[in-house]
């Protein structure tokens, strides 16, 4: 492939002519976008850029985990299985992890599907992994703007299903109990478990 | 335990022509433990197969599975029915699963999706060393429990050679790190055991008839066998 050659995946050119799911335009296309945001965190600064009355596109869909270090690579392959145009996983800055290193494995992680990506014939510029604190609510809205001007670009997933779609629904099936309900955000929320009290000693055996 | 590192994609994904449907088997003992072919990577293959098949616009059904180990056939029998459902399997296990799958299902088309390549020790997390090649006349207990078979570049009996330098072997380890000597290592540990006589026996060439040269091993345990 030549240099100025359309990456595989970048484009609806790059689609086969033939037999190829049909994809909307690029024009007037809106990226369906999944969004794996850590509770203490992005999810927090979510709920400030709205509280802030900031603008930011309605193309993601936020998934809430206790933590990005849950992120595992299926999670983010489904999602584009399941035809969502861009990923992104956003956690705490780096060394202010909740769980201390979660941010830091998902950052691994997200890069492993850049790889995986690459080797399928697929941007790589679909994925990408953010941090931000909870008090980053304008970082926020400024990274779902970039991102999504980003996948708008790149143009359509190439495995978008012709009908309608969610991706979103398709991940949280996925991810059972990991991905967190909807509630409000608020770091003050502590979700680490409780830990149970010692059972008793059974008899020496 | 035995490491096996996962085919490249496209490799993989060529098996895949000509089908309408594939199963990737993993196998959840070893090499899901050297995290290449587990229940979690067969459905991260499997995922990334459908995607490349949607990409192309192609009807491919692509499902996965796992079995505890598929090298035992009581462990086969409980992915049989959905084996069954599919012309093609991409086994995840090492070459002995993917042969008894293939035996098992014979003859269903049985592809491999990794390579099998050491029988190596976890040195730390997702780090993995050969520590052995299953020779079949283990001689490590001379050698201080180091293995000069697998470790020492030319599988030397009696070293060191004149190729080891502060330590190193003068041949470059294959990913370019250098190879600790292991008959330097034998050497310092035969001396903190105070067993150092031993580097002064001769040794001579070893059996490797017991090796696996000249067809395969076999192994039988007549007093465990079914009445």
């Amino acid at each position: 492939m030549s240099d100025d050659a359309p990456r595989a995946g970048s484009t609806v050119a790059d689609l086969p002519a033939e037999g190829a799911p049909a994809v909307p335009a690029n024009e007037g296309f809106e990226p369906e976008i999944i969004v794996f945001a850590c509770h203490y965190c992005a999810y927090a600064a979510a709920d400030l850029a709205g509280s802030m009355r900031l603008q930011y596109p309605p193309n993601i869909r936020m998934i809430k985990l206790p933590c990005t270090g849950k992120l595992e690579v299926i999670h983010v392959l489904k999602a584009l299985e399941a035809g969502a145009d861009g990923v992104y996983a956003a956690g705490c800055l780096e060394g202010q992890c909740h769980y201390l290193e979660g941010n830091l494995w998902a950052r691994k992680r997200v890069n492993h599907v850049k790889t995986l990506l690459e080797e399928l014939g697929m941007d790589p510029e679909r994925v990408d992994m953010f941090n931000m604190s909870s008090a980053m609510g304008p970082e926020f809205a400024q990274r779902a703007r970039d991102f999504t001007e980003r996948i708008r670009q790149l143009g359509p997933n190439p495995v978008r299903p012709r009908d309608g779609f969610e991706p979103a629904e398709v991940v949280r099936a996925r991810m059972g109990d990991i991905a967190l309900p909807e509630t409000d955000a608020g770091a003050d929320e502590d979700l680490t478990p409780t830990v149970a009290p010692a059972a008793e000693e059974g008899p020496e055996r | 335990m035995i490491t096996a590192d996962r085919k490249p994609f496209e490799d993989i994904y060529s098996m895949t022509e000509g089908y309408d449907s594939v199963l990737v088997a993993g196998c959840d003992t070893c090499v899901a433990i050297c995290l290449s072919g587990g229940e979690k990577e067969a459905e991260i293959l499997a995922s990334e197969i459908s995607i490349k098949a949607k990409q192309e616009g192609r009807e491919l059904t692509v499902e996965h599975t796992a079995a505890i180990r598929q090298c035992e056939w009581e462990y086969l029998d409980t992915i049989a029915d959905t084996v069954g459902g599919f012309p093609l399997v991409l086994s995840m296990a090492c070459g002995i699963g993917i042969q008894s799958m293939a035996e098992k299902f014979a003859p269903k088309v049985v592809m491999p999706a990794v390579d099998t390549n050491m029988l190596g020790m976890p040195q730390e997390h997702a780090v993995w060393l050969e520590r052995c090649i299953a020779c079949g006349d283990c001689m490590i207990g001379l050698t201080a429990g180091i293995c000069p078979v697998v470790r020492c570049s030319k599988s030397l009996m009696n070293g060191p050679c004149g190729g080891a330098h502060d330590g190193l072997c003068e041949v470059v380890g294959r990913n370019g790190e250098p190879i600790e000597c292991a008959w330097v290592l034998i050497w310092e540990r035969l001396k903190a055991q105070g067993r150092e006589e031993l580097m002064f026996q001769y040794r001579p060439p070893k059996d490797w008839s017991k090796s696996s040269s000249g067809g395969p091993r076999k192994m039988v345990r007549e007093d465990a066998r079914p009445v």
